[in-house]
């Protein structure tokens, strides 16, 4: 965010600065604590060895194959729908928006429930999610732009006619599926890490993304005010839409690819973050992705945990958490 | 500065109208009248660039507006919109703040320099003591003058205002219509929306009376602002009154 001109603004710095250490330094804390809990734990002292090549070969395998992969895939995930919600929220200037609106969650549910029908494999069932999430992300911005005018109540109403179809759809597949499958549809659908394995290209995607933003974030602040005010403060409008929604629907799926449809973070956490921090898509922007990321590895080191063998699933614990403390959050703002 | 070439603004469910051609020039305050629906907001948006006009062109500064990036044309010409406070919750500083958002690049942030012209033009429309409250929370006065004070941060060339007096008591309404005139005086061009014909009278050099069949004619105020032509066009009995060397538009109502 620094740039060419960041001697003469020594009042904005902090502002952003700040904020973004506490949550990084929450983030470790959580990816430390999803790494060093569970039926076998890990000490601090410990872990640290491990993280440099010494340790028991057991503490070794079980970071590096199962837990830390499985830690970074509920950041990657998590992150992913807290900055893909934040930009939806924008996008139809609307506060209920979350990156589900638009039906992408249920079109990636179709996808990963049809592989799961046919017995293929973990892969597939992700490759096949997100195709379907593409599919229906490809649908709704298509008829929403169907004659030329594209306003955001128009793709609003477009995203949840076709999520609600995909909706039937998925209650169809369900009623007919063999009853021994019926468990792992279930878990998928509520939102589950047990099968995440590579974090690498969620991470990755994040990453990208919240760089294109940090550029785009003035111009989101002015979105947010209104097309037309927009477009008199010289921001592009249309371009930046799409780029808006070519985005989050990517974010989109990778989350829903890596780790289901976990519901609430993204509707949750950009909310909760514009509460505290004011409404600066600069800052919420990488907030959001530092605090889904931590939501969810925090959600799901509970959820292997808390009814331990057993394991429930991640969408389940961000719910539990996200409602009282947003309403809490909510009852104490202005 | 800005000017019109046979322009047609694109209203649905108008056959034609006058083509206008006419030239904002620095220093000259515009005042565009009609009744309800004539087309005065569509031609604003029109001329601010916002709008692609059914047939002709709109010009700044010989370019024609549609070709350039909105970027550019928000550095010279601002717009001052009849609705506000759609959107996000904002505080007022914030939003004098993004009249900068045309000045600076993409991966700057705002200067010092960008929040005293913010601060500034609150201070000049004594809205400094409400800096750090929600836009929301403002009343409807207070928001039309914040929109203001947005365009007054945007350090514009052209102000295009759509009823500014919008909302606003007596006391404020004189003195954004002063500011406005204090902007065409250092060489701003300043083109309003107005309902009220004694503010128009007072304030503008120019008139634009649009009819709601698409006609309209301009000139200079004095010659546009008769009795019979103000008539015609509100379809309203009116009534001129003088009084200290003003001219005043009162309507004359049945009732006695």
């Amino acid at each position: 965010m620094a740039g060419a001109k960041s001697n003469n603004n020594t009042a904005s710095l902090p502002r952003f600065f700040t904020p973004l250490l506490v949550l990084f330094v929450f983030t470790l804390g959580a990816l430390t604590l999803a790494i060093t809990t569970g039926s076998v734990h890990i000490s601090n002292q410990e872990l640290w060895q491990v993280l440099h090549g010494g340790g028991e070969p057991l503490h070794r395998t079980l970071v590096f194959e199962l837990r830390l992969p499985r830690a970074l895939s509920a950041f990657a995930a998590g992150g992913l729908l807290a900055v893909a919600g934040a930009l939806m929220q924008v996008l139809l200037r609307n506060p209920l928006a979350d990156p589900y609106v638009l039906g992408l969650s249920g079109g990636a549910a179709v996808g990963a429930l049809v592989a799961m029908l046919s017995g293929l494999s973990a892969a597939a069932v992700s490759g096949s999610a997100f195709i379907g999430a593409m599919i229906s992300a490809v649908t709704v911005f298509g008829l929403a732009h169907g004659t030329g005018s594209w306003t955001p109540t128009r793709l609003l109403l477009t995203g949840v006619v076709i999520a609600s179809g995909w909706g039937a759809a998925i209650t169809f597949m369900l009623a007919v599926s063999p009853s021994d499958q019926l468990p792992g549809m279930l878990y998928w659908l509520m939102g589950d890490l047990a099968y995440a394995r590579s974090p690498w290209m969620a991470l990755t995607v994040l990453a990208i993304i919240s760089v294109v933003m940090l550029p785009l974030g003035r111009s989101l602040n002015v979105l947010a005010r209104g097309q037309m005010q927009a477009s008199a403060l010289g921001v592009s409008v249309r371009p930046l839409e799409w780029t808006i929604y070519i985005s989050a629907s990517l974010l989109t799926a990778f989350a829903v690819t890596t780790a289901g449809s976990i519901g609430f973070v993204g509707l949750i956490v950009p909310h909760m973050l514009r509460l505290v921090l004011g409404n600066d898509q600069r800052l919420i922007l990488p907030a959001a992705a530092l605090a889904g990321g931590a939501l969810l590895t925090l959600a799901d080191t509970l959820a292997r945990t808390l009814i331990a063998p057993e394991q429930l699933p991640a969408g389940v614990i961000t719910a539990l958490i996200g409602v009282p403390s947003f309403l809490y959050l909510l009852h104490r703002s202005r | 500065m800005l000017a019109a070439t046979d322009l047609v603004i694109d209203i649905p469910e108008r056959k034609s109208g006058t083509p206008l051609s006419f030239d904002v020039k620095a220093g000259e305050i515009w005042g565009i009248l009609g009744p309800n629906g004539a087309g005065k907001t569509t031609l604003l948006h029109t001329l601010a660039g916002l709008k692609k006009p059914r047939a002709g062109s709109v010009n700044l500064n010989n370019h024609n507006i549609q070709d350039l990036r909105r970027k550019q044309v928000a550095q010279q010409l601002a717009v001052v919109f009849q609705n506000n406070g759609e959107g996000f919750p904002a505080t007022v500083l914030e939003t004098a703040m993004i009249g900068r958002h045309p000045f600076i690049a993409p991966w700057d942030i705002e200067t010092a320099d960008d929040l005293a012209i913010a601060r500034q033009a609150l201070q000049k429309l004594e809205l400094s003591n409400l800096e750090s409250r929600l836009v929301s929370t403002l009343s409807g006065g207070e928001r039309q003058r914040l929109a203001i004070a947005t365009a007054l941060s945007q350090s514009p060339k052209l102000w295009l205002a759509d009823e500014p007096s919008n909302h606003l008591d007596l006391k404020h309404q004189v003195q954004i219509m002063g500011l406005l005139a204090e902007q065409a005086d250092t060489g701003c061009g300043v083109i309003l929306c107005l309902h009220d014909l004694n503010l128009a009278a007072h304030w503008c050099d120019k008139i634009l009376l649009l009819y709601p069949n698409g006609e309209a004619c301009w000139g200079d105020a004095n010659a546009m602002l008769t009795v019979p032509a103000l008539e015609r066009l509100y379809d309203q009995k009116l009534s001129m009154i003088s009084s200290e060397g003003q001219t005043y538009f009162m309507p004359i109502s049945s009732r006695t």
